[in-house]
């Protein structure tokens, strides 16, 4: 079953730079998939597409059945409930405690304080951070920050979790770590995963779906796929 | 019940920020303070100087006298036109007879003199109190237009310059108060900026939760409110501990008795409550307008 549908999207930014080409992917529910391609290839922004912080030039963005083109910048909460976001530089609020810092959206869109403790326990259980919760976050690792990133994005129960090069700080040994946090998250709750990524080990060690994108055009897309030689050889 | 969760959690959040923001907000407290302070100055000095005007506005009156042979119709007629002038705040009759009785009490002289004569030679007047200064001259020559009328006397050419120098006073006070709310509100406003513009990231995972812009402003504007309020504190308790202490020294006048000020209570009350509103209600829309800059996708 197709959870999102990218068909015929193009991207120029106003400076003139085109980022996508007549891109088309389509990725199912529950799916794991790597997005690969070297700096000003594209990927970014066809990550950010998918949760609307750009807007496609032209052609049909649709996730979980909203065509994220057309959506009114009034509007865009609505999506963003159902996608978790992880970013590389993490993005968490440094005078909030752990606990506060996953807390922070449940209680922002009006959940109850007894489902919030619930749901963020359970989120920073998952994580293995259950006992830094009075912790601020720059008591923590990069990799412990990134798990409470990674609790922050899929405490809501999101369909689909995007993760911008969650790697991308983190030593080899963390990355991996966090991948099979990732791994672990898309079998127990069946969320979706799309990891932009430039981690070639990582790629190859998961033999998830992989996706690689070269000026703006995507040039691989397979099952089980392997770090794609070409993105490689750019690095 | 959602929405009463959310507001209540904004102001949790909101106080949690100000308190953990601390430098930043300790910057817009005391530049709200500095600039309400000015407000509040200029608002005193308008508010006495307000005062005054009226003050000599009631004292000077219109006195016109009607011919000696006036009879009770024309003096009807023209009773009825005073009423119906709207400029005309009160007025008042007086018969020569009543004249005559009140010189005959003040002085012997004049009560032989008067007695003297076969009839009474004094004349039947208004006193008439006009709403305005400015309406002096225009109700003067209105009055003095009637076939009865015999003579209209205002200090004429005093109450004119009076009533230019109040008008410009007042212009002045106005403009001044003005001018300092828009300063009020482009520094405030500023230092807000200056705190939300540290707090982009705190807006930016906001929106990425999936919450929704008005939500998002809450917090911002509950904190703006309380930045506007704290910081409209030090110029209230200025004003009324000065105020009062001023007033008591003096015993309410200055310059010996030339200028009476306004008495303390309940002046002093309804300008902390305007001076407190006022910082509310700045800091809000400062606050708002620097983060609807971050919510633009």
């Amino acid at each position: 079953m197709k959870f999102i549908e990218i068909k015929n999207v193009y991207k120029v930014y106003n400076n003139g730079v085109t980022a996508l080409v007549d891109t088309n992917l389509s990725i199912g529910k529950g799916e794991f998939v790597f997005v690969i391609g070297n700096s000003g290839s594209g990927k970014s922004t066809l990550i950010k597409l998918l949760y609307r912080e750009e807007k496609p030039t032209k052609g049909e963005v649709l996730v979980g059945g909203i065509n994220v083109a057309k959506l009114r910048n009034g509007s865009v909460y609505k999506l963003r409930r159902k996608i978790g976001v992880v970013f590389q530089d993490f993005k968490l609020l440094p005078k909030l405690t752990v606990y506060e810092n996953v807390a922070f959206g449940l209680e922002s869109i009006g959940i109850k304080d007894d489902e919030v403790r619930t749901k963020v326990i359970r989120a920073l259980e998952l994580v293995g951070l259950k006992d830094k919760v009075r912790a601020f976050p720059n008591q923590l690792s990069g990799g412990e920050q990134q798990r409470v990133c990674i609790a922050r994005a899929i405490v809501n129960d999101p369909k689909v979790l995007i993760c911008d090069e969650p790697t991308g700080d983190l030593d080899p040994n963390l990355s991996l770590e966090i991948v099979k946090l990732l791994e672990d998250i898309n079998k127990e709750l069946k969320t979706t995963i799309i990891m932009a990524t430039h981690d070639s080990q990582i790629v190859n060690k998961m033999k998830k779906r992989v996706i690689a994108i070269e000026n703006g055009v995507v040039v691989y897309d397979q099952e089980k796929g392997k770090y794609y030689e070409s993105s490689k050889s750019n690095n | 019940m959602r929405a009463v969760r959310v507001i209540i959690r904004n102001i949790r959040d909101a106080f949690r920020s100000v308190f953990r923001n601390f430098s930043l907000s300790f910057a817009s407290i005391t530049c709200s303070a500095i600039t309400l302070l000015l407000v509040t100055i200029a608002l005193v000095i308008t508010v006495n100087i307000n005062y005054l005007t009226k003050q000599y506005e009631n004292e000077l009156t219109i006195v016109t006298y009607l011919y000696h042979d006036a009879n009770e119709e024309q003096i009807k007629e023209l009773d009825n036109s005073l009423k119906a002038n709207k400029h005309i705040i009160e007025y008042k009759y007086k018969s020569k007879e009543d004249w005559k009785k009140e010189c005959q009490d003040d002085s012997d002289i004049l009560n032989n003199a008067l007695n003297s004569l076969s009839y009474n030679p004094l004349l039947d007047s208004y006193t008439i109190k006009v709403d305005e200064l400015k309406n002096m001259k225009k109700v003067a020559d209105e009055v003095a237009q009637s076939d009865y009328v015999e003579s209209v006397d205002y200090n004429e050419g005093l109450v004119e310059k009076i009533s230019v120098i109040f008008n410009l006073v007042e212009k002045i006070s106005i403009i001044l108060i003005v001018a300092l709310l828009l300063v009020t509100a482009f520094l405030i406003g500023n230092t807000i900026k200056l705190t939300i513009f540290s707090r982009r990231t705190e807006i930016e995972i906001m929106r990425l939760v999936g919450t929704s812009n008005i939500v998002i402003k809450l917090p911002f504007l509950f904190e703006g409110l309380i930045l506007g309020v704290l910081g409209s504190i030090i110029p209230i308790m200025i004003m009324i501990y000065g105020y009062l202490i001023l007033y008591d020294r003096t015993n309410g006048y200055i310059y010996s008795n030339v200028i009476k000020m306004v008495k303390p209570y309940p002046f002093i009350l309804y300008s902390s409550l305007f001076i407190l509103v006022l910082g509310a209600i700045i800091g809000m829309i400062s606050s708002i307008r620097a983060v609807r800059k971050y919510l633009k996708i």
